[in-house]
């Protein structure tokens, strides 16, 4: 009774994508030598609990914690610092970038030649800025300016400035266009069309993911401080080198609280220009 | 008396369908004096926006002649045809208006291409001329909404708050698409009114679309009936008996493409399930 079975015309693509998924999946688990069973291991299973069992009692000494307070308020001026040098950069870019702005597209949809060739550019160099990462960025520095947080003031703002500039041009294209076109039909200047045509669509979205860019620049700025970039990361590293887990513990906890404020300074922003 | 504007054979496409497919308006022959008043109808479709967008220099047309208050705007170099859009002004049928703007800097907008980008700055911390907003939105019966967020109007409310600001611009053209299609009778009669004594007190054209035949003929004293991409009579309203309107709207439906075999709703419908 083949005709009553109503077979899913669907089933045999899920079938293979499954298949294809797996087949490409298996080669990775191998290249990345994947084996999580080294975890459970007699010998590691006995230093990862002398290690863990440190963490119940976070260090919390007088002076140690004044040193953490010291070494996050240095994580945060990172961050901040690398971030507002960033948008130093990536503001302008934005604007190069962005199709949405473009007066010679008014009324021929297409756009002169140099003025594709500059945005071109500037994309390119978005993307060599954000595909070589912080990190990278960051040893690099290290060498350069020598070990401390400028390097790693320097190795975020590079980073962010391609990535903020990259999702801001997008953000901008994906809002309501009616409000800038618009304003550029009736002869107002690019700069003017953004202000208040452009940005207002879409101020909520930018600040928000500006500030979550800003949460993310203070986790980097941490991992960056285990190459030497200073910050609270630095100090972590030590701590983990010398198997201190209620150091560990402590300054974890301090990595919780400050991604907490950052998303709480993300909300009360949002509250405003929502 | 200098003219407006002066078509001759205008062939327009959409900006998408370029050189190829059918043409939105087909050569076009239309003469509009300076301070002269014309409402443009016809059924949905024959072409009126694409219309208003060519005269407002925010659509290139494909061939024919095109003389904007004397020039060419497309044999102009790119700023000097921004700045000619300047001197016109488009009010589209949806208000461009950002919903999180306040309707005194959304009013203001108007102002842009008269301002300096400082001007524009500035006047985003403190409106500049509330004064005028006032008064163009008074014009309107929205004076007590100046300080209100856009998305606290009702549509009625966006689309007046929209023309506000055909008057606080500096345009010798008005080009109005349907400006009321949101408002109840009463206010319909009232917003016209405003449009047409600030064009006439400023001695500016104003081109309208309009689907109320009737306000169109009780208001304008020239009547331009557009249909199929095509005009179909240019008449003073005297002229224009109601035999030509029952043509222009007639058989709307019945000569409407059909559609396309794969486009038919089974057909659809079974491509959904695939």
């Amino acid at each position: 009774m083949a005709a009553q079975r109503h077979p899913d015309p669907a089933f045999r693509g899920r079938i293979a994508t499954v298949v294809v998924c797996l087949v490409l999946l298996w080669p990775m688990l191998v290249y990345s030598e994947f084996k999580p069973w080294i975890l459970f291991d007699a010998q590691s299973l006995k230093s990862t609990g002398a290690f863990l069992a440190d963490f119940l009692t976070p260090a919390h000494s007088l002076e140690f914690l004044q040193m953490v307070l010291h070494q996050t308020w240095i994580t945060v001026a990172i961050a901040t610092c690398g971030l507002a040098l960033a948008l130093l950069g990536a503001i302008p870019a934005t604007l190069l970038v962005t199709e949405r702005l473009s007066i010679s597209m008014l009324g021929t949809g297409r756009m002169r030649l140099p003025a594709r060739a500059l945005r071109q550019c500037v994309r390119i160099v978005l993307i060599l800025l954000r595909s070589v990462p912080e990190l990278v960025w960051a040893l690099l520095f290290v060498r350069i300016v020598g070990l401390g947080p400028t390097a790693g003031v320097i190795a975020i703002a590079l980073t962010y400035c391609g990535m903020l500039g990259k999702v801001y041009a997008e953000i901008l294209e994906s809002s309501d266009a009616h409000a800038s076109d618009s304003l550029l039909a009736n002869g107002s200047s690019r700069l003017a069309a953004l202000l208040y045509g452009a940005l207002p669509e879409s101020a909520a979205e930018l600040v928000s993911y500006t500030v979550y860019r800003w949460e993310c620049a203070i986790r980097g700025s941490a991992v960056m401080g285990f190459v030497g970039a200073g910050g609270l990361g630095q100090r972590m590293d030590e701590s983990i080198k010398m198997m201190a887990g209620s150091e560990v513990a402590t300054m974890l906890i301090m990595f919780v609280l400050l991604v907490a404020a950052a998303d709480l300074v993300s909300k009360w922003l949002r509250k405003d220009l929502v | 008396m200098a003219a407006t504007y002066r078509l001759a054979q205008l062939t327009v496409h959409h900006l998408a369908a370029k050189q190829q497919g059918a043409a939105a308006l087909h050569a076009l022959n239309l003469v509009v004096e300076q301070g002269e008043q014309l409402a443009l109808i016809g059924p949905s479709g024959a072409g009126k926006t694409t219309l208003l967008a060519t005269l407002a220099c925010a659509h290139q047309p494909t061939s024919g002649q095109l003389q904007v208050l004397g020039t060419d705007p497309w044999a102009l170099a790119q700023d000097a045809r921004h700045r000619l859009r300047a001197r016109l002004f488009l009010a589209p049928q949806t208000p461009p208006l950002p919903p999180r703007q306040r309707v005194v800097t959304t009013v203001l907008a108007a102002r842009l291409p008269r301002w300096t980008l400082w001007q524009a700055l500035s006047s985003l911390f403190k409106p500049a001329e509330p004064r005028a907003a006032f008064e163009a939105l008074a014009r309107f019966g929205l004076g007590d909404k100046l300080y209100a967020r856009v998305d606290r109007l009702s549509g009625g409310e966006r689309q007046r708050c929209g023309l506000a600001r055909v008057l606080l611009s500096s345009a010798e053209a008005f080009l109005v698409d349907e400006p009321l299609s949101a408002l109840d009778p009463t206010l319909a009669q009232l917003t016209l009114t405003a449009l047409q004594q600030e064009a006439a007190a400023r001695h500016a054209t104003l081109v309208c679309s309009l689907h109320q035949v009737d306000i169109a003929r009780a208001n304008f004293a020239r009547i331009v009936g557009l249909r199929a991409g095509r005009i179909v009579f240019d008449a003073p309203r005297e002229q224009v008996t109601d035999a030509m309107i029952d043509a222009l709207y007639l058989n709307e439906s019945m000569e409407a493409p059909q559609a396309a075999f794969h486009e038919t709703p089974e057909r659809l419908a079974v491509g959904a399930c695939l």
